[in-house]
């Protein structure tokens, strides 16, 4: 059998009650776990997109993609390897001010990353950094040895560098 | 720029009435052609019930005794029928109890439409009396479901539910009203569903596949077509025949596709699967092209994926694309409705027969006869067989009743020895294995066929799980006839536990009621068979009787049903003792 992998899925569906029940039903049913999922609108205008991360074999995640699409209220769904997609996460800290004035290498790192300081007050700042699986994980560990406060990050959300031709698809109905 | 596209087509608007939302719902039923519906009342759906008494002359609601039984009635009813079956139930434990049935319809490709009451939308998520997330409950094995809040949504999600549940590869859809968006009025129109944007339910015949199949199936040395119940549900039966007689090709069924093809049909080589025919089941390791027909390899068909089939080329004509690759990777692929798929099919076959290849199942039919069917339909030992009572209904129905049968040992004895006419006559739970499945859904067919003969083949285990239905068949006079199989066991479980529990019987046998004391309870005519004697008079006596009838017939307490393919065995590894 193939090996796991990390696959990413997009799905273009109705902006529908319940819906997500019914996709997590896929996944929970075979006993797979999602490693993360967000919906959102999409480019076009009343249709919902969603991505969810699952690492699974090949063979397994074109069965799922199958189960996805016979959902009435899915118009399509898709899934990419990694090297399909662009691809970014986001992920907020919270820290304690102090540390910005007493530690001189936070701010050479939150420099050095690209992040941004989205709130500051007496007690703590809130820094947000967006970037890949990666980059989040390096900026968390090097931040970690000065205390963290409070951590969160988002779900993966993903671009095609191949066209998804689901306007194609509503005009042709 | 945004464009903006059309999400759902409807036909035109007919006439505007101001209604409450529970009169729109009968008038939505009637408007899809409803006359039939099968329930059970309660708190949050009372307003429904009050229009029910109005419209009582249009619409016949039928009080089951349990909401279970209702799905399965309106399950019979549609499986012989081809209509949408429709069931009502209120909120809490009415919707619950929908739920074996949904399940059953679910996995065996049934058109049902649910309607459960829920409470007042003010109470959802109150934990309010009767109040339960049916909607969550019921997503893994629904179709679709939906719930609606107000009456204006109404017409649409109805017209949306008939449509869902009946194209396509059919199924249950749940529909959940609120018990005020029954009370509220508003102006009734309605406009039948006739597509949704997201859902694509039959696929386009590729013309290109189709030739691509017929010329690997002309070329074929040893093929073997194996039909599920796609043919029936796309009423492609004479198409089928068609390329069965023109190709020459044996053909095998399962046992959802039972019926579409003439038992006594000459290429017709017998059921596969798990207590299907040896020579279908060993020729299906032999067969140089397995053309599948709307069936979807299910476990109990294949046995052991790894050794199925694995020297064929397989062809799968299917209308679910999730279906194709799901068990069994194939070569080639006809997405679409059978009956389209095969009428484009049959220009393109040559004309064969394939003497020596049929002359192999012949054979191995020869083997089977000899250590198994001649035992079960012309036994000479003390004790019925199951397979008699069988044969003998043959006899007296001449192969035209239809035939719902429970599940367990009576059922494959059933579906293997009864003699099929007419198709959608033979109905069971199939996917699901439903105990209590036969006695509701007989009560459906014979409902929606009145002029055939129904006959409900049930087990003594099965039979006690919805026996109270018999209320049912008495209230609502139904003549049908039912037989049950006593073995004093479930029976099939037992055969599992002697073959491989080393006859530990742990909680298999039965110490049964008085059955025929219960069902003159219920003043249907009732007797009971305990010799081979008394048989066939008893068959004749039931068959003749103009109202319901129930007959027990005591048989062999410890019988096997062979052949068998061991769970996890290859096809060809199927046992005949």
């Amino acid at each position: 059998m193939c090996e796991n992998k990390i696959y990413t899925v997009s799905i273009y569906s109705e902006n529908n009650i319940g819906l997500l029940n019914r996709i997590s039903a896929i996944f929970q049913r075979r006993h797979i776990n999602i490693e993360s999922i967000n919906t959102s609108s999409s480019e076009i205008e009343d249709i919902a997109k969603w991505t969810i991360v699952v690492e699974l074999s090949e063979d397994r995640m074109k069965k799922i993609i199958g189960q996805i699409e016979k959902q009435v209220e899915v118009i399509k769904a898709y899934y990419h390897k990694e090297d399909e997609i662009i691809y970014q996460e986001s992920c907020l800290f919270k820290i304690k001010s102090e540390l910005l004035f007493e530690e001189r290498q936070i701010q050479n790192i939150i420099k050095d990353s690209n992040a941004s300081i989205v709130h500051v007050n007496r007690e703590f700042f809130v820094l947000e950094k967006s970037g890949r699986t990666e980059d989040i994980e390096l900026f968390h560990r090097e931040l970690k040895a000065f205390g963290i406060m409070q951590f969160t990050r988002s779900g993966r959300i993903a671009v095609t560098k191949d066209e998804m031709e689901i306007s194609k698809m509503l005009r042709a109905f | 720029m945004e464009e903006s596209y059309t999400v759902e087509k409807n036909e035109k608007v007919i006439t505007k009435e101001r209604i409450s939302g529970s009169e729109a719902l009968m008038k939505c039923l009637m408007a899809e052609g409803v006359d039939t519906l099968y329930g059970y009342p309660g708190g949050a759906i009372m307003p429904v019930y009050d229009q029910l008494y109005k419209y009582q002359d249009r619409i016949h609601h039928v009080m089951a005794r349990h909401e279970q039984g209702a799905t399965h009635a309106a399950q019979g009813y549609s499986r012989i029928s081809g209509k949408v079956g429709v069931v009502i139930a209120t909120s809490g434990p009415g919707a619950t109890n929908l739920v074996t049935g949904i399940a059953d319809a679910q996995i065996d490709s049934t058109p049902l439409v649910c309607i459960t009451g829920q409470v007042s939308s003010h109470l959802l998520g109150s934990d309010a009396f009767q109040e339960t997330d049916i909607i969550g409950i019921s997503t893994p094995v629904t179709k679709w479901n939906h719930q609606i809040t107000k009456a204006e949504d109404i017409p649409k999600v109805l017209a949306k539910a008939f449509f869902i549940a009946k194209s396509g590869r059919p199924g249950p859809v749940l529909i959940d009203i609120t018990k005020d968006a029954q009370f509220e009025e508003f102006d009734f129109s309605y406009q039948k569903c006739i597509g949704i944007r997201s859902y694509k339910p039959v696929p386009v015949v590729n013309k290109k596949q189709i030739e691509v199949a017929a010329a690997l199936i002309n070329s074929a040395k040893q093929p073997l077509i194996v039909w599920g119940q796609g043919v029936i549900l796309s009423k492609a039966e004479d198409i089928f025949k068609a390329i069965v007689e023109k190709s020459g090709i044996p053909a095998a069924w399962t046992i959802l596709g039972a019926s579409a093809l003439p038992t006594s049909h000459p290429l017709n080589v017998g059921m596969v699967g798990m207590h299907g025919n040896y020579a279908p089941n060993m020729l299906t390791n032999e067969c140089d092209v397995l053309i599948a027909i709307g069936m979807r390899f299910d476990d109990r068909v294949t046995g052991n994926l790894d050794s199925y089939a694995k020297q064929a080329k397989v062809i799968h004509f299917e209308i679910d694309p999730a279906e194709i690759d799901k068990n069994v990777t194939v070569d080639i692929a006809i997405l679409g409705d059978a009956k389209d798929s095969l009428t484009q099919l049959l220009p393109y076959l040559e004309d064969k027969t394939y003497p020596d290849w049929h002359q192999k199942f012949k054979d191995l039919y020869a083997i089977e006869y000899d250590k198994v069917i001649k035992n079960d339909l012309h036994p000479t030992k003390e004790g019925l067989t199951m397979g008699e009572v069988i044969n003998q209904i043959n006899l007296e129905t001449k192969g035209n009743a239809a035939i719902v049968s429970d599940v367990g040992q009576h059922q494959m004895i059933a579906c293997r020895y009864t003699n099929f006419n007419i198709t959608k006559s033979n109905i069971t739970s199939g996917g699901l294995g439903t105990m209590g499945f036969a006695l509701p859904a007989a009560i459906g067919a014979k409902m929606a066929a009145p002029e055939r003969d129904v006959i409900a083949i049930i087990g003594d285990g099965g039979y006690q799980m919805t026996i109270q239905e018999l209320g049912t068949v008495f209230q609502q006079r139904i003549p049908l006839k039912i037989v049950v199989l006593n073995n004093e066991f479930l029976g099939m479980v037992r055969q599992w536990q002697q073959l491989f529990f080393d006859k530990r019987y742990a909680s298999t046998e039965m110490t049964n009621p008085d059955f025929v004391a219960i069902a003159k309870g219920y003043y249907i005519d009732a007797q009971k068979v305990t010799k081979r004697s008394e048989l066939k008079l008893a068959v004749q006596e039931m068959m003749a009787s103009d109202g319901p009838y129930f007959l027990e017939v005591c048989v062999e307490k410890e019988g096997n049903v062979f052949p068998m393919i061991p769970s996890g065995a290859s096809v060809s590894e199927i046992r005949l003792e």
